[in-house]
């Protein structure tokens, strides 16, 4: 079971220094290539959930399993090679404004210590695939809403990573916009990306056929898988 | 559905560090990115000339701020550096100067003028002695008379007092301090003298001037060196303040802690190494400045010194230090303040 999915939690809780419970023992399980959205209030326990995954936090009981792997194995250093398999977007993309569309895009390249070379294809075909392949030499500023989240999910996917999380991808967007970043992620799940996507809107996401998991006060309520 | 997978965790490709367990166990792609693996270290160094060109654009781009800063470690190096050619300079003054240690030989009364002649001309043989001057009992009385005014005193004494005088020049080779003291001792142990003069003790209390100075310098450059440290440190930490955002980003995308570190300590770098080419300007400005005056000065003293500058060993010193505090500062600050900055 733990070899079959993607995700893994087993019974996880976390909470923070004062006392509060972001989760309590959430149990699910995501299999490779499935796509799903996290739903619930806001300070329900989504983001908690993703940056447990992303190991920007660690919990405080239960085991978190990456592609089979369990998280609490791994050590500071490795951290940062594990998020490099792992795609994230963001809610305020978390562009860097004083460099190009082309030159957010590679960051992670670069960081893989990828050839130059190698960079301004892969960037490009990873820019071409959000339809921003025009834009490679705009500073992000000069860009729109949809615009900046979409460079985000090229910067995301460049890598090519088995995994991508998104945490409220559509929340500054309008509706048309949104529907659009939606389909962009589908296209990557049909690739066989597991997608796993924190959102509030349920208007959007009852349009389209994927699971959706409900986090309510921190407990797992709806779509355990 | 592993076969969807599109590109599996490959493993990272950095070529210098362990590859490190992929988090997803998808099967790597039969010979997917094979270019890259023999590219990994020249990424690598790529990336380092990419982020120190980078990092020196950054301040070029802020040219006041800079600059500032720049001036600021050039004070600081270039005043301990200054001393040290100052003390260099003096040093070679004085090194000439303690040849000019004279030993004069005073024989006892009992000796007469031939036999102190015949121990002149056998000490004048030896390989420690550049040149003698022989006074004889009459030249003595002759010069007493003559430089002390008690001319009349003497005309009432039997007896000539004064005994006669060997002077001897020590040859440079045995110029220095404790030769020239051994030679005296041995010189002191002849039947025929009775005390021996040894004008030495200005070039011993020179010799401490010279030791005390020489360590205040070493002092001052060592305090000084800390200021350059800590003022570096001050900068990057303000430098990693203003890229806070850049710092999560990296993090995020899974940009380990050497890579963070890595534009700042070029930054440092580059603050040393200007701060230091800047500082040998300063120096070099300052000799210029004073070997006017310092060449009219020897020439009044008859002597052909000249002011020497910053050599080439004393100048690529002076980058080296400069170029290690600039990345020691950047290390502690970098040290201090960046893994503070954790996505959270």
């Amino acid at each position: 079971m733990i070899g079959d999915s993607m995700i893994h939690f087993d019974r996880v809780s976390k909470r923070y220094s004062g006392g509060f419970e972001a989760l309590s023992e959430v149990s699910f399980s995501l299999r490779r290539g499935e796509m799903a959205f996290l739903t619930g209030h806001s300070g329900a326990g989504k983001s908690t959930l993703l940056k447990l995954i992303m190991l920007m936090e660690r919990p405080n009981q239960g085991r978190i399993y990456i592609g089979g792997q369990n998280l609490e194995k791994f050590p500071r250093r490795q951290i940062p090679y594990f998020r490099r398999h792992v795609g994230v977007v963001f809610q305020n993309h978390h562009l860097l404004f004083d460099r190009t569309v082309f030159q957010n895009v590679a960051l992670p390249l670069e960081i893989a210590g990828v050839s130059s070379r190698e960079i301004g294809r892969r960037v490009r075909a990873s820019l071409d695939k959000v339809g921003l392949l025009k834009k490679e030499n705009s500073l992000p500023i000069t860009l729109s809403g949809g615009e900046q989240q979409r460079v985000g999910i090229a910067r995301a996917v460049v890598n090519k990573p088995p995994l991508l999380l998104a945490d409220e991808p559509t929340g500054n967007l309008d509706p048309e916009l949104s529907a659009e970043i939606m389909r962009l992620f589908q296209q990557f799940n049909q690739v066989g990306v597991t997608v796993l996507i924190a959102s509030h809107d349920l208007a959007l996401i009852s349009h389209m056929k994927h699971r959706v998991m409900r986090l309510d006060h921190g407990q797992l309520v709806a779509g355990r898988g | 559905m592993k076969e969807n997978i599109p590109r599996g965790a490959s493993p990272s490709r950095s070529g210098r560090k362990q590859p490190p367990p992929p988090p997803a166990e998808a099967p790597p792609r039969q010979g997917a990115s094979a270019g890259l693996e023999q590219s990994g270290l020249e990424a690598y160094f790529s990336h380092h000339r990419l982020i120190a060109r980078d990092s020196l654009m950054r301040l070029i781009r802020s040219p006041l701020s800079s600059l500032m800063t720049w001036l600021v470690i050039a004070v600081a190096l270039a005043l301990p550096c200054g001393l040290f050619v100052m003390l260099g300079n003096l040093g070679g003054l004085t090194e000439g100067l303690e040849g000019a240690s004279r030993v004069s030989l005073y024989m006892k009364l009992d000796v007469d003028d031939q036999a102190a002649y015949q121990l002149a001309q056998k000490l004048k043989e030896r390989p420690e002695v550049q040149s003698m001057q022989f006074i004889n009992r009459t030249q003595a009385l002759e010069e007493f008379k003559s430089l002390s005014g008690w001319g009349d005193v003497l005309a009432y004494l039997d007896d000539n007092p004064l005994p006669a005088v060997i002077v001897l020049q020590p040859a440079p080779e045995y110029g220095q301090a404790e030769k020239v003291q051994a030679f005296t001792e041995t010189l002191s142990k002849l039947p025929e003298v009775d005390n021996v003069q040894l004008d030495l003790q200005w070039v011993k209390r020179l010799n401490a001037l010279f030791e005390v100075l020489g360590r205040s310098t070493l002092a001052i450059g060592a305090l000084l060196g800390l200021a350059v440290i800590l003022i570096i440190g001050n900068t990057i930490r303000l430098a990693i303040e203003n890229r806070k955002d850049e710092i999560l980003v990296v993090k995020l995308v899974g940009g380990t802690d050497p890579f963070v570190r890595r534009p700042f300590l070029y930054t440092g770098f580059w603050y040393g190494v200007g701060g230091a080419l800047l500082a040998w300007l300063l120096v070099n400005m300052a000799l210029l400045w004073l070997s006017g005056p310092v060449n009219q000065l020897a020439a009044l003293y008859y002597s052909s010194f000249n002011l020497s500058g910053l050599s080439i060993e004393a100048s690529s010193l002076l980058l080296l230090t400069g170029s290690f505090l600039g990345c020691g500062g950047a290390w502690l600050a970098v040290r201090r303040h960046l893994d503070d900055i954790e996505p959270k």
